[in-house]
């Protein structure tokens, strides 16, 4: 019973702890794509969580001018639209002074002096009554406090993927992210088989240096390798920053990690299924094909998540690998420009950065199936 | 030609030796269990045969030929683990076929033997599912179908039914003793830490203690003419009571004393010289019968009444070294603890041992 119980509390803990992890990593994502979506006017002004009410702003309009006045029963008026000149919403109260837009509410007559009454509505129509002539040649100004209905668009996505030039940087870092993710993982599953399973004077040693290099920061490594790189390329000729280096770059950041996880996977596989293919007659490339990678399947699906997604939110290595032209600039260095250069305009990052952690998302929803445990039932004693 | 030979072969595990010499030679066509307890070597040497091991020193022929290089999959042997070991990711059918289909066999053959093996084990209903999604026994009837597909000559099996319950056992037992008929051209060699499994399957059994072999020979043979005290007390269950003794006299008609018994006269070959010694007195616990005081070897307190229904199990206190005397008494005996019982053997049944534990020779 003892023991019954407190596996149900630590059940609950464990749901609970889900729960916040869930919250946590929910709330911000869905907060940044709701603003994405919406109009810029509004994103300025209110949270997102406001966005499905309506925001109420202070605007200001201004009257037309005494020359349009009309005479009518004995007093003079002068008409029109809050709204005319663009704008949409709902006046909610209106004044004449700067320092209070909630003077009148709409749909009031308000007295604003001089005997001249001031009625607005809430569709933005008003109309100025006057015993005597308006004179000047400048209308009053009108301040007013209006509600502005939710409204979403895409606009900021249109703007953000055509003139941003967030759409050439997708690409740019798709084109760092694929290979940087398929060379080391191919690498890494044929040192783990040896390292795993194949007998040879040194393994011991190889993994162990393998095991090392797992702590190696990469904020030193990296402008030697850079320099390592760059000699080396101009020994043969080649550009110092092309997509080749962070490529290789990439990779020996990666190898280390992969190697290790890989291997202890690879390790943990039943022994007597490589015996049993052996006296089938299966050399060692045939069980590394045909049955280690099938069944090392979770473990690669697994190290390519995390490979991919830290190759996809690198900057540093970006940055030095990479240079900064249009065709070689990466989505975080894009973003980290943006910041700079339209940090204001948050229409424009929340598009940005909804578009960057896009493709995480789908990566990681794609692969996760292989996440799942039991791919070896069966095998042995079950 | 399908013999297996062994001659001198050892491996030793670093410093470690687990196997210390073995000497051995498999005919055509046998079936041959190795037995031993934990650790004693007998799934390495196995192994040593399969070639998943390399053998330190001495030879090992297969068919004549020595094959101490040679790879496993070169052997022409088929092993059935333990553990099934079977590839998960693939079909029963991909299963049988992987060895065939990495030797490049036609499609055809590889089809003809999957399906023959298959209906040899009754898996034809189960060809294309994952090993998943069958039970212990169908898988272990998978590993020996992938076996059986290889065509081998020498079929090698480590334990494998032990992952098996009971009742499942019993019937792949039988199965196996079917395959071995219709294959009588295949030598296969059996490692099992099961007693009844050794007794029912082998053609002749090989005892392997401490990487040594102990003795080899029919399982009658190691039943009734245990070579030494190892064996004796091995083979059987539950094991043969063995207890102190002195030889009174040899010869012709041979008396031995054992600790706390009678002296007892004996159908055994004990030479005159050994006259005085000591020696160990062995008698199987089936062998032990109620008797009246007269004609008793033993006689003590019961200690334990063990009723298994089909036999009772009773543990006697005679003074006899440490151990109480264990008698297998047919049927269920109406029987308490705390008395006094007397037990006797027909003298024709009853074992002597020397000081080094080797058995002097029962007459038949």
């Amino acid at each position: 019973m003892a023991i019954a119980g407190s596996r149900k509390s630590s059940g609950i803990t464990n749901h609970v702890l889900v729960a916040i992890i869930v919250i946590l990593w929910t709330v911000p994502t869905f907060g940044l794509f709701v603003s994405s979506l919406r109009d810029k006017d509004q994103l300025s002004v209110s949270g997102w969580w406001t966005a499905l009410t309506t925001t109420e702003s202070n605007n200001t309009g201004r009257a037309p001018p005494p020359s349009e006045q009309v005479e009518r029963d004995g007093s003079f008026v002068l008409a029109g639209n809050l709204f005319a000149e663009g704008g949409s919403g709902t006046v909610v109260s209106f004044g004449t002074r700067v320092q209070n837009p909630n003077e009148f509410q709409a749909g009031q007559t308000g007295d604003i002096g001089d005997g001249v009454s001031l009625t607005v509505n809430a569709d933005g129509s008003f109309e100025m009554v006057s015993p005597v002539a308006f004179e000047g040649s400048r209308g009053q100004r009108i301040f007013y406090r209006a509600g502005m209905p939710p409204r979403f668009t895409l606009d900021n996505y249109r703007e953000v993927l055509a003139s941003a030039g967030i759409g050439q940087s997708f690409v740019n870092s798709l084109t760092v992210t694929i290979p940087a993710t398929i060379i080391p993982i191919l690498i890494a599953a044929y040192a783990a088989y040896a390292l795993a399973w194949m007998k040879f004077p040194g393994r011991a040693l190889l993994l162990s240096l393998v095991v090392g290099l797992l702590v190696v920061p990469l904020q030193m490594s990296l402008i030697p390798l850079l320099k390592l790189y760059n000699d080396i390329g101009t020994l043969f000729g080649v550009d110092a920053k092309t997509y080749v280096g962070i490529w290789i770059a990439h990779t020996g950041f990666g190898l280390p990690l992969a190697i290790y996880l890989l291997r202890n996977y690879i390790a943990g596989l039943p022994r007597e299924i490589m015996e049993s293919a052996r006296i089938d007659g299966a050399s060692d490339f045939d069980i590394f094909v045909r049955i280690v990678l099938p069944l090392s399947l979770p473990a690669l699906a697994s190290f390519s998540i995390f490979q991919f997604l830290w190759v996809w939110n690198d900057l540093r290595v970006a940055i030095v690998f990479l240079g900064a032209q249009n065709d070689q600039l990466v989505l975080t260095a894009r973003l980290v420009n943006l910041l700079g250069s339209r940090g204001s305009n948050w229409e424009i990052l929340t598009a940005s950065a909804f578009i960057t952690i896009l493709v995480p998302l789908v990566v990681f929803l794609s692969l996760q199936r292989f996440l799942i445990r039991g791919l070896l039932a069966g095998s042995v004693k079950g | 030609m399908t013999s297996v030979e062994l001659s001198q072969v050892k491996k030793s595990f670093g410093t470690v030796d687990v196997i210390k010499g073995v000497d051995l030679a498999i005919k055509d066509g046998e079936f041959v269990v190795f037995v031993g307890p934990s650790g004693c070597g007998k799934s390495t040497l196995l192994r040593l045969i399969a070639g998943l091991e390399d053998i330190t020193a001495g030879t090992l022929k297969i068919g004549g030929e020595v094959v101490n290089e040679v790879p496993p999959s070169k052997r022409g042997i088929a092993m059935v683990f333990q553990s099934y070991a079977l590839y998960p990711h693939m079909s029963v059918y991909n299963n049988m076929a992987f060895g065939m289909k990495l030797a490049k066999a036609s499609k055809d053959e590889i089809d003809k033997r999957v399906k023959a093996a298959a209906d040899i084990l009754q898996l034809t209903p189960y060809l294309h599912r994952l090993p998943r999604a069958l039970s212990g026994g169908q898988r272990q009837r998978v590993a020996i179908g992938r076996a059986i597909c290889r065509n081998p000559e020498v079929f090698l099996f480590d334990e494998p039914l032990s992952n098996l319950d009971a009742a499942l056992r019993v019937a792949t037992r039988i199965e196996i003793a079917k395959l071995h008929e219709s294959m009588p051209d295949t030598t296969m060699i059996y490692v099992t830490h099961d007693q009844v499994e050794a007794m029912t399957l082998a053609d002749r059994i090989v005892v392997l203690n401490a990487g040594r072999i102990e003795q080899v020979g029919s399982p009658m043979d190691l039943y009734l003419h245990p070579d030494n005290l190892f064996v004796a007390r091995f083979m059987g269950s539950p094991a043969m009571n063995t207890v102190p003794c002195t030889i009174d006299s040899g010869g012709g008609t041979p008396v031995v004393t054992p600790l706390g018994g009678k002296p007892v006269g004996v159908e055994i070959d004990i030479p005159d010289s050994a006259r005085g010694q000591k020696g160990t007195f062995g008698v199987r616990p089936e062998d032990l019968t109620l008797t009246d005081a007269g004609n008793a070897i033993f006689t003590g307190t019961i200690q334990i009444v063990e009723k298994l229904g089909e036999v009772t199990l009773i543990y006697v206190d005679c003074g006899t070294a440490n151990e109480p005397v264990l008698a297998k008494l047919d049927g269920i005996a109406n029987l308490k603890k705390g008395e006094t019982v007397h037990l006797g053997a027909p003298t024709r049944a009853l074992h002597v041992f020397d000081a080094e534990g080797k058995a002097y020779r029962r007459r038949d």
